[in-house]
């Protein structure tokens, strides 16, 4: 059994009235999508002048994440394919306008109009093929394009996603760097299985004087400061847990037990990890 | 949806060249207050395409907006309080978009426009 929704259905059936209600009135899932999306807003490093702009928020869903930008004053247009999220936004009476549509058909908005773009745990969901006419390729290009085409000149797009592997982060940078923009990847909490969070930070075209950009994460991709995790309270109450038994190291090695956790925590980085069988960490036999 | 997102809006099927303006269908129009705020307004003034605009909020009922518009207006507070009525308060509730090369028809249910595509249209 697989506990990723994007393995189960197409967003459009996941995300039918049931789960759209289950999602939005979970109080740990509102707290996580708001966290998330102050954060990707910052990333979003739009002028400091106060003056409200027009942002697009890609796989809006029930306007959890577009309550975050309305509390910071701006206008937002939100994207959903599914028609059960988007009832909910109505219901929740969410500020920004709603859009039903399919951002692997490309976002039908015109060139250059809009200051700034998030999308928040969405964008993975275009690396499978829901459908027989699919193919995440070419839906990705046409996301991917659409987006840089309607960004104004010098703005971001900030996407939190969670990719399922490794090759599925590079599938979706990829066609990223292929549409024209500059960016990399910032990982929040890399060492926390839970509050690991990843953001595809996108600058569209040279970055126009007026942006500013928060010093120190820029190429300072692939990497989380010290502060960061010490604000982290989840990851404060880990460090202060009991620490954990020591691994018995032997003279044959670091053991099972120890190759497993390893090869558990390589995996949740989403790197490709071999099936554990048994002979995972078995001795070789001395052949020679 | 807003005037401030039509006028964002754009036709996206395969082989259509200028998909911009949709064309508006009325059935149900709804007024929602919107906080009054220059600032937004007068950055977004320059990606507003006016004609437009003026046009989307004569067909939604509001024939408040000067035909023309540059940026000097800016300046005007009556002018501003209009151009917000018509980018933020009017809402069309109920209703449709066309595309104007093809004529495709986007239905508008309880604010939200469809703007899903069928295959062959990708
Ligand atoms: C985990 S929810 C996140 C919703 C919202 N951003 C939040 O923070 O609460 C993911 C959303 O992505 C939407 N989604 C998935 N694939 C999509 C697609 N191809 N086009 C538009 N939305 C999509 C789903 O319908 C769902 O509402």
């Amino acid at each position: 059994m697989t506990s990723r929704p994007e393995l189960q259905a197409p967003p459009e059936i996941f995300y039918n009235d049931a789960e759209a209600r289950k999602y939005t009135s979970s109080s740990r899932i509102i707290e996580i999508q708001a966290k998330i999306t102050d954060r990707a807003l910052e990333l979003l490093a739009l002028p400091d002048d106060g003056v409200p702009r027009l942002l697009l928020d890609i796989g809006c869903g029930s306007g959890l994440s577009g309550e975050t930008l309305s509390e910071h004053g701006h206008q937002w247009i939100g994207l959903d394919i599914s028609q059960s999220m988007l009832n909910v936004a109505l219901e929740r009476e969410t500020d920004g306008d709603l859009l039903l549509g399919d951002m692997g058909q490309g976002l039908g908005i015109r060139p250059g109009v809009v200051d700034g773009a998030i999308s928040i745990s969405a964008v993975q969901w275009l690396c499978n093929a829901d459908k027989s006419s699919h193919n995440p390729r070419l839906r990705l290009k046409a996301f991917f394009e659409s987006l840089y085409k309607c960004l104004a000149r010098g703005a971001r797009a900030v996407l939190q996603v969670y990719p399922e592997n490794v090759h599925q982060r590079e599938l979706i940078l990829g066609f990223a760097m292929r549409a024209g923009f500059a960016g990399g990847v910032v990982v929040d909490y890399p060492h926390s299985a839970r509050s690991r969070k990843e953001y595809l930070v996108l600058t569209c075209g040279p970055p126009s004087i007026s942006a500013t950009v928060p010093k120190g994460k820029d190429g300072d991709y692939e990497s989380c400061s010290d502060d960061d995790i010490a604000e982290d309270d989840e990851n404060q109450t880990v460090r202060m847990a009991a620490p954990r038994k020591r691994q018995k190291i032997t003279k044959r090695g670091k053991g099972r037990e120890w190759v497993l956790k390893k090869k558990e925590q390589m995996r949740r980085k989403g790197n490709i990890v071999p099936p554990d069988s048994k002979y995972t960490a078995r001795k070789r036999k001395a052949r020679f | 949806m807003r005037l401030l997102t039509h006028n964002m809006l754009s036709s996206n099927i395969k082989g259509v060249i200028n998909g911009f303006p949709l064309r508006i269908e009325v059935e149900k129009v709804v007024e929602k207050p919107v906080d009054f705020n220059p600032d937004f307004l007068k950055n977004m003034f320059s990606k507003i395409e006016w004609k437009p605009l003026v046009d989307a909020s004569r067909t939604m009922g509001y024939a408040e907006l000067p035909e023309e518009a540059d940026a000097s207006m800016l300046d005007s507070h009556d002018f501003l309080q209009r151009f917000h009525h018509a980018l933020l308060e009017l809402h069309l509730e109920e209703g449709a978009l066309f595309c104007p090369e093809t004529n495709r028809r986007f239905p508008v249910n309880k604010g939200i426009p469809n703007m899903l595509l069928h295959e062959d249209e990708v």
